[in-house]
């Protein structure tokens, strides 16, 4: 809106200061910590990324560890939600009976909600046992030859972890699809079913290649929240700095070495090695966002411009 | 999938044998069938989740936690009365910050902006709504706590403000577009100025849904714990101070999980619970407020 009244003139500059504020933070923050990690981006560069060694005794930080644990961790949650949460979708956007569609999509926005510490505690005390007593066994003999479930199993591991970030992702990923796949318009379906397709013929033809970006675009978001996900990963993944290909050890993972470590970190090399480690994970995070938003969003205009003709 | 027909077939191509037909009705069998079961992958252990957490938390509930300071570890009568009442003062100051800033911010992208800064804005609301929770606490960290030289409840307040932010302003933008622009123009037209016509007409009509968005974002905030880490720190005590470390509901859940002794590892379940119940009051709240929103506009 437009006007040249001054006490207009005066709200208008008030929201834009407030919405000022929102822009104002969010540069701060990047310039924060870039600042608050000086001291280790001078002296290691980008042996910081490529390092093995984190050890903060002998004062040498390299992250790769906790870099390859955040990504081991997310990929393979998202490898065991994905599938899951994409069909769950198609289920309450097409074949879902008018009853149980509202209620079931409550539960899912509902569970996207549940603080990442109650998956925490649920990860420790019941996951991680369920794992121990039952399943590591039975991955150890099916699967022992791939060298992924190598070694003893005490419960803590990369394996727990990724096991509770897949269900912390599911919700994500099943609710942004189901907008998605409910953004596409009836005509789509109509044409097809009148052509006398069957059900799974018109989500395969007609549904799944007009919400394919979309899909992976929530695919991407989940990825995103994965691995900027804390609270529940440090509880359960052990948090040992070291690369091993069995998903049966303990590891780390950016966001857990900060969780971890950064309340005992003295020295103020310690300190910027973890906020160095905080800004890498704030870029990885930026970048995931931004393509998911961008797959999410023509999805999203694909529906307007759709409803427009 | 070989015996699919294509959406873009040929006219000559609908000749179809039985068998054919049979062969595209068991594959619209099967894959419907995959569907189903994965509805049920998602739900079933999310609802076990829920259960568990349910049973264990009812059965360690008890009116001392609710009352009563954290004491020695096998005392099963101490509590995390100081920690609600930290997590309410953190919330507290989110709110007092992020509330004006929000409902600013969503104000201006609704009903101002050129393109441009609309375009910056609503990105840095997307990228602040996706910084990881542990960032905000390691950024408010070096803003306040290092050169203030000791932790406390502003500062986890700050960090708690920075994840409530973003939320407010999308709810508040969405909650602004829902009211139909008539109604506006016949204020404008009257001769209301703009001013009064946005907080006279337009925010009063959308008022539910933006203080259901506050709430839920309030709910969040009161979730979180990676924020309050090394901005709050934790307490085992009443607040001595908004300048003094605080205690917090979720980090009494999360050391008490990491506790060897039974007491406080039942506390932990009986303090997820109540985060849990939070969760669900809000998100009851906030979907009867928007169901009522869309209704009135429509």
């Amino acid at each position: 809106m437009r006007t040249t009244r001054l006490s207009d003139r005066a709200f208008a500059l008030a929201a834009l200061l407030l919405a000022g504020v929102v822009l104002f933070v969010t540069a701060a923050i990047l310039l924060g910590i870039v600042d608050g990690s000086q001291p280790t981006i001078g002296s290691f560069g980008f042996a910081f990324i490529t390092g093995q060694n984190w050890d903060p005794v002998q004062e040498e930080y390299g992250a790769l560890p906790f870099i390859y644990g955040t990504l081991v961790t997310s990929f393979s949650a998202l490898l065991m939600a994905g599938l899951a949460g994409v069909g769950a979708a198609i289920f309450l956007a097409e074949i879902a009976p008018g009853k149980v569609r509202t209620p079931l999509s409550f539960m899912v926005e509902l569970l996207a909600g549940i603080p990442s510490i109650v998956y925490g505690i649920w990860g420790l005390f019941v996951l991680a046992p369920l794992l121990r007593e039952d399943v590591v066994p039975f991955l150890k003999g099916t699967l022992g030859w791939t060298g992924l479930f190598q070694g003893p199993f005490y419960g803590p591991s990369v394996l727990t972890a990724s096991v509770v970030l897949a269900l912390m992702v599911l919700p994500i990923v099943t609710a942004v699809s189901r907008d998605v796949l409910l953004a596409v318009p009836a005509n789509q379906r109509e044409a097809m079913l009148g052509l006398g397709a069957t059900r799974w013929e018109v989500i395969r033809s007609a549904v799944l290649p007009y919400a394919r970006s979309g899909i992976l675009g929530a695919l991407i978001l989940g990825l995103g929240r994965a691995v900027g996900e804390t609270m529940a990963v440090t509880m359960v993944i052990g948090n040992r700095s070291e690369i091993t290909a069995s998903l049966l050890k303990p590891g780390n993972t950016m966001a857990s070495v900060i969780a971890n470590e950064f309340a005992e970190a003295t020295t103020p090399f310690h300190q910027s090695a973890l906020i160095e480690v905080g800004l890498l994970l704030f870029v990885i995070t930026l970048i995931t966002n931004m393509i998911a938003r961008a797959l999410v969003w023509r999805a999203g205009r694909g529906l307007e411009t759709a409803g427009r003709a | 999938m070989s015996g699919l027909m294509q959406a873009d077939a040929p006219p000559g191509t609908w000749q179809m044998s039985a068998r054919r037909l049979r062969s595209r009705r068991v594959t619209d069998r099967l894959m419907r069938g995959l569907i189903w079961l994965s509805i049920m992958l998602a739900v079933v252990p999310l609802l076990f989740i829920l259960g568990w957490i349910a049973l264990k938390g009812a059965g360690a509930i008890n009116l001392d936690l609710f009352t009563q300071l954290p004491g020695p570890p096998d005392d099963p009568h101490t509590g995390f009365a100081n920690g609600i009442v930290g997590t309410l003062i953190l919330v507290g100051i989110a709110s007092v910050i992020s509330v004006p800033v929000g409902i600013g911010a969503g104000i201006y992208l609704s009903e101002f902006g050129g393109s441009k800064t609309n375009i910056a804005i609503r990105f840095a609301t997307d990228v602040l709504v996706g910084v990881p929770s542990i960032t905000i606490g390691v950024f408010v960290y070096t803003l306040m706590v290092r050169p203030m030289g000791s932790f406390s409840a502003i500062a986890g307040g700050v960090a708690l403000s920075l994840v409530m932010i973003p939320l407010i302003v999308r709810s508040t933008e969405e909650m602004l577009k829902l009211v139909p622009q008539a109604i506006r123009e016949a204020a404008l037209a009257l001769g209301a100025p703009v001013w009064r016509t946005v907080l006279r007409y337009a925010l009063p009509m959308a008022l539910p849904g933006v203080i259901t968005g506050i709430l839920l974002a309030m709910a969040r905030a009161a979730g979180e714990t990676a924020p309050l880490l090394f901005t709050a720190l934790g307490n085992n005590q009443w607040s001595a101070g908004l300048d003094q470390p605080v205690a917090a509901l979720t980090l009494q859940v999360y050391f008490g999980a990491q506790s060897a002794y039974e007491v406080q590892k039942q506390q932990a379940w009986a303090g997820a619970l109540v985060l849990v119940a939070l969760v669900f009051i809000t998100s009851v709240l906030a979907r009867l407020a928007v169901r009522r929103a869309h209704a009135r506009t429509r």
